[in-house]
């Protein structure tokens, strides 16, 4: 299926404009359907098809907004974006926030500083908290962390577990390579060597 | 994908001799067709990217159930890499060259405990003793001998 592959970013929300018909042919199985849009129909189209169909004279899409990058959120994270659970408002927050910004919508601006600032907000209290749960559980830090702002926390962490490591004498002992560790479970039978 | 590219190859001369509304469609299978691309290619990417691993993780020779995972171009690909990093190896480090898959880790000691994690057979260090490694059995080995063989699984190395 179209939708099927990879990370599926959030759809955005398309308009097609101008054109009397436009043929859409879906793949289903072995079979190729199609479906036909009259001009002004909405649909919701991942983004990298909407940034394939869109042109600077809007000829074929215009894109409209996930209501996570209009106005009225975006006051809500200029309060305090702290607050905002990134993780559900779609995962990848940033990085599909800075690929909108190729729709040539007349918010670009305020929906780049709107991003950039809650990074800047947000990341103080990532680093810290990276930085000081050694061995403990800590899905109640991430939970409402993006994409983007786990793997931050994930690199802090594995930073605070090497230097721990060190401290602890263990950073010249030799280990299995993590291959062996996961193929571990399988049966591991030749030693061609 | 080549379904896509073929009807998208037939349309196209279409579009040509005056069917203009067949070009968003075309477009539009254009779209999927690099987007498959892309997959592909990131996959494959990956998939480079954790045999070059494997050869500084584990060693020069890939044990026969990841080579049965690779295709032939992977097969070719990791030989070469192979081939490169070992030629790269020869020219720095003075006469003998400088095995930089060894000591990844710094080292604090020339001999470490290594414990047997599994029956390994018969194992030659280089004053010509023969040590057999058993599993379970422990011994005080020098380092460089044991490095691979913990990284493979086959010993385990223990601090005091």
């Amino acid at each position: 299926g179209w939708r099927a592959e990879g990370r599926l970013q959030s759809p955005a929300q398309v308009h097609s404009l101008s054109l009397r018909l436009l043929y859409l042919y879906f793949h289903g199985k072995d079979n190729f359907w199609f479906f036909s849009f009259m001009q002004g129909s909405k649909l919701e189209v991942p983004l990298w098809l909407a940034k394939g169909l869109h042109d600077s004279k809007r000829r074929i899409i215009s894109v409209e907004l996930p209501k996570i990058y209009k106005e009225a959120w975006r006051t809500v994270f200029s309060a305090d974006a702290n607050v905002v659970d990134l993780h559900k408002m779609g995962p990848y927050y940033y990085g599909f926030g800075s690929q909108l910004l190729n729709f040539d919508n007349p918010e670009n601006p305020e929906i780049a500083q709107t991003i950039l600032q809650t990074f800047i907000s947000r990341f103080r209290r990532i680093m810290d908290s990276s930085q000081n749960a050694y061995n403990e559980d800590t899905s109640a830090l991430v939970a409402r962390l993006d994409e983007l702002e786990r793997a931050l926390f994930r690199a802090g962490q594995k930073g605070l577990n090497d230097f721990q490591c060190w401290e602890k004498g263990q950073a010249s002992q030799i280990t299995a390579s993590s291959l062996v560790q996961n193929y571990g479970k399988r049966k591991f039978t030749d030693v061609d060597c | 994908m080549r379904t896509l590219y073929d009807r998208n190859q037939a349309d196209v001369s279409e579009a040509k001799s005056g069917r203009t509304d067949l070009i968003f469609l075309i477009r539009f299978r254009h779209c999927c067709l690099l987007r498959n691309q892309r997959c592909i290619l990131a996959y494959l990417y990956d998939r480079l990217l954790r045999i070059r691993a494997l050869r500084w993780e584990y060693g020069s020779v890939l044990p026969n159930t990841i080579q049965f995972h690779m295709s032939a171009e992977e097969v070719e690909w990791f030989s070469r890499y192979k081939k490169s990093l070992a030629t790269y190896m020869r020219s720095v480090g003075g006469e003998e060259g400088l095995d930089l898959t060894q000591d990844i880790k710094p080292p604090k000691s020339l001999y470490i405990e290594v414990r047997c994690l599994r029956d390994y057979g018969e194992f030659e260090i280089d004053d010509g003793t023969t040590i057999l490694l058993k599993k379970n059995s422990q011994h005080f080995l020098p380092r460089w001998k044991c490095e691979q063989l913990i990284r493979q699984g086959v010993l385990e190395h223990i601090l005091s």
